[in-house]
């Protein structure tokens, strides 16, 4: 086969997208006959859970891509150049599911049913001290503001990246002080876009969007693990695309180096999640206090503990031991494998953050909200094919290309 | 100790360095190390050598560290003192999860450490052998171990044309300072 510049979708990848955002709008549809349109409250919370679980994580994954290539910007890193084109498509799919994400959200919000985020109930806040005590942060109004800011800060810098990235396609920086400049120009865009990052995924997002279901639980550790849980499989969604592309003949200057990279990246994060997730729970645990040890109840002792110990077993001990050793890193089947555990692992995760508050007295049919997962992941693949067919796959004008070239580890 | 026989090489470049390692290697000569003020990346798999052990022995003092720790603690929390904390289980991991982690890295990183020196032979106050002060400033040193077969004229010659400078022939007596070589059974130039 011979290597390609620029991708060309095969001819069974728009198929095959398509087919799983039809299975996704089928199991929404399906949800909607079963749990949305029935006069239940607690029904109803179901149907949009399913909704808010999806469109968050997988908001947050194909954005933990742009944060991936901003810090590595930020950092002057050159190894990630030769695959750099591939996280940036996969940045491009953030307008798209933001969009879905902040109308679900708001839907959610703005709807009479109080079932998942108590404190947009005026009158029982008003009765309620702690969350009337909340009231300045936990408001509709702020909620809409930031989510919709939020969405249009990440497509905007995102878009402002990419269009960085592809200027110099045609025209190459023929001094040094015009590649400087560049360098200097992409590092400052990098910098604002982390420092939006930083102040939602990073401290306050996950507090209004997932956390504020259970309104009168409070961790600080939150924002941090929910971050790290996103960009672990952030990696793993660039890793996969990254070795689908070598696959079918693209990324010819991509080797086992860049690879290996990547899976020490799913090593680590996933290492540090367990670290997080293991510091928000040890001093919940030690301290003993019941308004705090009230969110790891119903999970870890109550009707959700299969599924809790199961997402800490394979988003820990599965990469931990697995990925380990240096050739694991280096196959490409393993890193396969490996980065579609870790997703669904971490899907899981956001799956028991936000169902035990949602359903307390049963856990729903989780086939369905895996039938609205896969409509996600059908749009993510559709909107990158996208994305990765309008320009080449190497950016072979960026100053640092040559570093990546000559990659080794 | 067996006394050996060493030509010596000076390189400046790397990039003459790499292509006088393939030839070196190509024309049997045996190779005894290249000394290099820093890492020099790929230099490892352009001369041959296997991946090291190091992080293998590394798990195993991981694994030692950490089954040490939960062992120790459970026998004295549960079986020799135990002592009632806040209503707490004897037997509560969570609360000593942070010592195994803490035991598992101290066992892998002084473990690691001491192997590292037995491999390399280093230890305190051992002064090792130099073929050239200068492999600690900027210069490359190539030694090439003299065999039976080797003709120590052609063999400074062909480093020459290489592009080595300054070739010697240097007798050293093998200690374990220097590497002792006497198990390998390839043949060599």
């Amino acid at each position: 086969m011979s290597i390609r510049s620029t991708f060309t979708a095969p001819k069974n990848y728009n198929p095959v997208a398509l087919s799983l955002i039809a299975i996704g709008v089928l199991s929404i549809i399906g949800l909607w006959v079963t749990s949305g349109s029935s006069t239940d409250p607690q029904e109803q919370a179901r149907f949009w859970a399913s909704l808010l679980q999806n469109s968050v994580f997988f908001l947050l994954v194909v954005n933990a891509s742009m944060f991936f290539v901003c810090i590595t910007t930020l950092a002057w890193g050159g190894w990630q150049m030769s695959f750099r084109r591939v996280p940036e498509a996969i940045s491009a799919v953030v307008p798209v599911v933001g969009v879905i994400c902040a109308a679900i959200l708001l839907a959610i919000v703005f709807g009479d049913n109080h079932s998942i985020y108590h404190w947009t109930d005026a009158e029982h806040v008003q009765h309620d001290a702690v969350l009337s005590h909340k009231k300045g942060f936990l408001n509709k109004t702020f909620f809409t503001v930031v989510t919709i800011l939020t969405v249009l800060l990440w497509s905007a810098l995102g878009w402002k990246m990419r269009q960085l990235s592809r200027s110099i396609d045609n025209e190459p920086l023929a001094t040094m002080d015009e590649r400087k400049n560049y360098i200097f120009k992409n590092t400052v865009w990098a910098a604002l876009y982390i420092v939006v990052f930083s102040l939602t995924v990073m401290s306050s997002l996950p507090w209004l969007w997932l956390m504020s279901i259970d309104a009168h639980w409070y961790s600080t550790m939150y924002s941090w693990y929910t971050f790290a849980s996103t960009f672990v499989s952030g990696v793993a969604l660039i890793a996969l695309f990254v070795v689908f592309l070598k696959n079918n003949g693209y990324l010819e200057y991509t080797n086992d180096e860049h690879v290996h990279d990547l899976g020490k990246f799913m090593f680590a994060f996933s290492v540090f999640w367990t670290y997080l997730w293991f510091s928000q729970f040890m001093l919940i645990w030690y301290a003993n206090i019941p308004e705090e040890t009230i969110y790891f109840q119903p999970r870890a002792h109550g009707l959700y503990k299969g599924i809790f110990w199961m997402m800490f077993i394979i988003n820990f001990i599965a990469p931990l031991l697995i990925l380990m050793r240096r050739s694991a890193k280096r196959n490409y089947g393993t890193i396969t494998f490996m980065a579609l555990v870790i997703i669904f692992g971490h899907w899981l995760d956001f799956y028991q953050m936000v169902f035990p508050a949602v359903s307390p007295d049963k856990v729903p049919n989780i086939i369905y909200d895996l039938g609205v997962a896969l409509g996600f992941v059908g749009l993510i693949m559709y909107f990158t094919g996208r994305a990765l067919a309008k320009a080449p796959l190497l950016a072979r004008n960026h100053p640092f290309v040559k570093e990546s070239l000559i990659h080794y580890t | 100790m067996a006394k050996k026989k060493f030509i010596v090489g000076n390189f400046t470049d790397e990039a003459v360095l790499f292509p006088a390692v393939k030839k070196v290697r190509r024309a049997g000569y045996k190779l005894h190390d290249v000394f290099t003020p820093f890492p020099v990346h790929g230099l490892d798999k352009e001369m041959g050598l296997r991946d090291t052990s190091l992080h293998t022995a590394g798990f195993i003092y991981g694994i030692t560290g950490t089954s040490t720790a939960v062992g120790f603690i459970t026998w004295a929390l549960t079986i020799d003192w135990a002592i009632n904390f806040g209503g707490k289980p004897y037997f509560s991991l969570p609360a000593w999860i942070p010592i195994t982690f803490e035991l598992t890295v101290l066992f892998a990183a002084v473990g690691m450490v001491l192997t590292f020196c037995w491999l390399c032979q280093l230890a305190p106050f051992v002064k090792k052998h130099h073929f050239n002060p200068r492999s600690t400033d900027d210069t490359f040193v190539m030694a090439i171990e003299c065999t039976s077969a080797t003709n120590e004229e052609e063999a400074v010659r062909f480093l020459q044309a290489a592009g080595a400078t300054d070739v010697k022939v240097e007798t050293k007596e093998t200690g374990w300072w220097l590497g002792d070589y006497s198990n390998d059974k390839m043949r060599f130039a």
